[in-house]
């Protein structure tokens, strides 16, 4: 009987990994968001030797130190995950996927771990300027570690700047530039970091309308709430833009992923964007993803059975097309490989060839229904919803709580402090709701096109996997839980008694 | 193969080698934390010993990510088949390591759910595991591992990977070989002394630092007796050579005695790195005002582990022995990325000594004056 993958082993190791990774979300936007806020604020401090803004920035730097190790402990377990249960991937994309990870080592992590040391203990040891150049260097660390994360995550979404090698049965990078620079990644790199700004500003400004709820810190907290909305409605503007050129890649390069956002199964030319139930705009959703009120989007039936005019003036290739030419690059590498052996050079060129030939379809040949190429409707469409309508949410939110603040009535406005408290688990909804959509729409691809999660995975008993899912998931609930009740008491205890 | 080829596959193994032997000097903050309940008597004792490994961890921390990530990118078929196949040892690894990221912050905090103690038997387990459990899987390396590779799957659509455990134990059957759990003994009591030694100079309290003296005769004739143990052991023992030409893996009698005999640098590094760890710790013992042990067992250390990682892959070795079937072991040749990653990678490395230079400046601003219990009383952010 031939061996095959137990289906049960891939889910688990799907979900461990999602689990890990929506828990690792929970902690690092707040990271991101936190250091560009302290850093602005202990600039203030230096520019103006106001004491104030150091007791500030010292009560942030302590909720972000809480944050922080959970962030990191996750994180590590991340990465390693791309080994212990992706290890096909790891090998047939190393060569392009672990040069982003291993620069993220060398030039983030170490810068991190470096200053966030200077950070936290060296107020008494090193010079203020020293510090102040301390706390930027720990946020420009975690910032150039979302680089390449998201460098390495874009490459899944668009994999460009490589070769396959048959003889070494794996994908092999061409261009560095290709890979690093390429425009998923920078316009994943600016929607991601900005949405975290974002989270960090929510984040701010309701811990700071809880103390004026309490009639409390009165001056941190309007001074706080000022700092932060002012980035968080810079970030959302700049978030907001980025997430439309997004929209564009998405249209173009991972169709079905739109498709998908949108629930839209028989698609066409002017097509309108669905908000909610029959509330439709007309031909919104062809101007968001062509940028033309009459551009072509392509449903989920319509990537299923080919035939549509694609941007490139080519003709769309059905999926079950797409299957029988990917089953016929594996065969044929099957074939070179063989051939080799037997130093055929005649027959390795030509296996070669159809290698070639059929090599943008291979991951297809590993799929064993068309309908496995869909991603789950629902799940993704109200998962874009969250993500958009809390974003336009914030948008006003934080022009709101800025104009106040111009106007000097933030102190008078107690209505508005339960609704920044509340806000702040929406923000985190919403960074939750993003990735949702950016790799639920993704599967069944490890590797869009290129390799399904079947065929990424290691070779393990579905039992081991289990296990260790639920290790991770009561310990990271632990780790939360305990991480909420610390920040919780930090927050009760404020900067005054800091 | 193109010699550039080769050179720079050499070049990423002593890279990752030395990231490797960073990380076993860097275990110092676990062979600390492991001695935290015998070291500290007293709460305020106990706070100034995890005050000064705390000031540390994210160190251990990130040469571990950065090791992983370097072995990644330059040798993906290690990481592919070591971490999919000795999936439980990484795993009880990797838990041990989460555990002690939270557990400086966490601990002394309000509301922390699991109480002060508890996040302190964190440290311990952590201190005491890992290791234990990185020594053993490096042992893996001289003494194999029971794993498949066969890059064939990959045609085969029902069963595509390519590298498979031989056994269902993944990674657990380490510990049936006992010359793993020797080198695993050997790193663990290494990183009691490095942890006592960094303590002694680190913290300026009188009872601690005559009971760090005291322990560091206890934890040195247990590693003396582990690591020469492995390393007579392991110079004397049959080892896994790959054929020049033929690239076929074969047992040679004396491997990697020979590879010392054969490449004189590194039996000079080792045994200068042997020298350092033995002057680092002989003085520190019968010197009760000398400090700066530490930094001779450390730098001792780095060459010692330095020159050994570097003997297991040199010298046409395999480094990462298969067991089940001699073929699919791995060597630098046939597990390493292409010859534009390495060098792309190479020139990213140029980076490594900047790096490594504001290391350096930002701990040594930190630690210019030892840790007091009067500082720890002042300090805002004390653990």
């Amino acid at each position: 009987m031939l061996e095959s993958i137990d289906t049960s082993m891939i889910d688990w190791s799907r979900a461990q990994f999602a689990l890990t990774a929506m828990y690792h979300w929970l902690f690092v936007p707040l990271t991101l968001g936190l250091a560009v806020i302290m850093g602005l604020m202990e600039t203030l401090y230096v520019v103006t030797g106001n004491e104030f803004w150091k007791r500030t920035v010292k009560f942030w730097m302590k909720l972000f130190g809480i944050n922080f190790a959970v962030g990191v402990a996750t994180g590590l377990i991340l990465e390693f995950q791309f080994g212990t249960n992706w290890s096909n991937y790891s090998w047939f994309v190393g060569d392009i996927f672990g040069a982003p990870l291993a620069i993220e080592g060398i030039v983030a992590f170490f810068m991190e771990a470096t200053f966030i040391a200077v950070m936290f203990f060296g107020w008494d040891k090193v010079s203020k300027k020293f510090h102040l150049a301390s706390t930027w260097l720990t946020g420009l660390g975690a910032t150039f570690s979302a680089w390449w994360i998201l460098v390495a995550n874009s490459w899944m979404q668009y994999p460009v700047g490589m070769t396959f090698n048959p003889e070494t049965v794996r994908n092999e990078m061409t261009s560095f530039a290709a890979v690093a620079f390429s425009p998923v990644a920078v316009m994943k790199f600016i929607h991601t970091v900005l949405s975290c700004w974002m989270v960090g500003a929510v984040f701010v400004i309701g811990v700071s309308a809880w103390y004026l709820l309490r009639k409390r810190e009165k001056e941190f907290s309007l001074a706080s709430m000022k700092v932060a909305a002012a980035i968080g409605l810079f970030a959302t503007l700049v978030t907001a833009g980025s997430g439309d050129q997004s929209g564009v890649q998405v249209a173009r390069l991972q169709p079905m992923k739109l498709a998908a956002m949108e629930g839209l199964y028989d698609g066409g030319h002017s097509q309108p964007l669905t908000l909610i139930g029959d509330i439709k705009v007309p031909k919104m959703l062809s101007v968001l993803a062509t940028h033309s009120l009459d551009g072509y989007v392509p449903g989920i039936n319509n990537i299923l059975q080919g035939g549509y005019e694609l941007p490139d003036g080519g003709v769309a290739l059905s999926t079950v097309e797409k299957m029988h030419r990917g089953q016929q690059a594996i065969a044929a590498l099957a074939d070179f490989r063989q051939a080799k052996q037997e130093q055929d050079t005649v027959a390795m060129a030509h296996a070669r060839q159809t290698l070639d030939e059929n090599m943008p379809y291979f991951g297809y040949g590993y799929v064993k229904e068309p309908n496995d190429i869909v991603p789950s409707v629902g799940l993704m469409f109200w998962s874009f919803r969250v993500m958009v309508g809390l974003g336009m949410y914030f948008m006003a939110f934080f022009a709101l709580i800025l104009f106040l603040s111009w106007k000097h009535q933030l102190s008078k406005v107690d209505w508005l402090y339960p609704i920044a408290v509340a806000s702040i688990p929406l923000a985190y909804i919403a960074s939750q709701a993003g990735w949702i959509v950016a790799e639920v729409g993704r599967q069944p691809w490890a590797i869009q096109d290129m390799l399904p999660v079947n065929a990424a995975i290691s070779k393990l008993e579905a039992g081991s996997v289990q296990t260790t899912f639920f290790i991770f998931l009561i310990l990271f609930t632990v780790l939360l839980i305990a991480e909420i009740g610390i920040l919780l008491r930090a927050v009760k205890q404020g900067p005054g008694e800091h | 193969m193109d010699s550039t080829y080769i050179f720079l596959q050499n070049y990423w193994w002593f890279l990752v080698s030395l990231l490797g032997a960073l990380l076993v000097f860097l275990l110092f903050v676990q062979g600390g934390n492991s001695l935290l309940f015998r070291l500290g008597h007293t709460e305020e004792e106990r706070s100034l010993l995890v005050n000064s490994t705390g000031r540390k961890w994210e160190f251990t921390f990130t040469t571990l990510v950065t090791f992983g990530g370097a072995f990644f990118a330059s040798f993906p078929l290690f990481y592919s088949t070591s971490f999919g196949g000795a999936y439980w040892l990484w795993m009880i690894i990797l838990f041990s390591f989460v555990l002690q990221a939270v557990s400086y912050e966490f601990q002394s905090k309000l509301g922390n759910l699991l109480g002060k103690r508890t996040y302190q038997y964190f440290l311990v387990a952590n201190g005491v595991v890992g290791p234990v459990l990185l020594g053993a899987a490096v042992a893996t390396f001289f003494n194999g591992s029971n794993f498949l590779v066969d890059k064939a799957n990959m045609s085969e659509q029902l069963m595509p990977v390519i590298s498979s455990w031989a056994n269902g134990w993944h990674g657990l059957d380490a510990f049936a070989d006992p010359w793993n759990i020797v080198l695993g003994l050997a790193v663990f009591f290494l990183a009691r002394l490095l942890g006592t030694l960094y303590f002694l100079n680190n913290v300026h309290h009188v009872e601690l630092n005559g009971r760090c003296r005291r322990q560091l005769i206890t934890d040195a004739v247990p590693f003396l007796l582990f690591f020469l143990a492995f390393v007579i052991r392991t110079l004397v023992k049959d080892g896994f050579a790959v054929h020049p030409e033929t690239q076929a893996i074969v047992m040679a009698p004396y491997k990697y005695f020979h590879n010392l005999t054969d490449m004189p640098l590194l039996l000079v590094l080792f045994l200068l790195g042997v020298a350092g760890v033995l002057f680092g710790l002989v003085k520190s013992i019968f010197s009760v005002t000398y400090t700066k042990g530490i930094w001779f067992a450390g730098t001792g250390t780095v060459l010692t582990v330095l020159a050994l990682l570097l003997s297991v892959g040199y010298n046409h070795t395999a480094y990462y022995p298969s067991t089940a079937d001699l073929q699919s072991s791995l060597t630098l040749a046939n597990s390493c990325s292409s010859l534009f990653t390495l060098k792309t990678m190479a020139y990213v490395s140029v980076l490594v000594p900047f790096v490594l230079a504001y290391i350096v400046y930002a701990w040594r601003a930190i630690d210019k004056k030892p840790i007091t219990a009067e500082e720890l009383k002042k300090d805002g952010h004390a653990y």
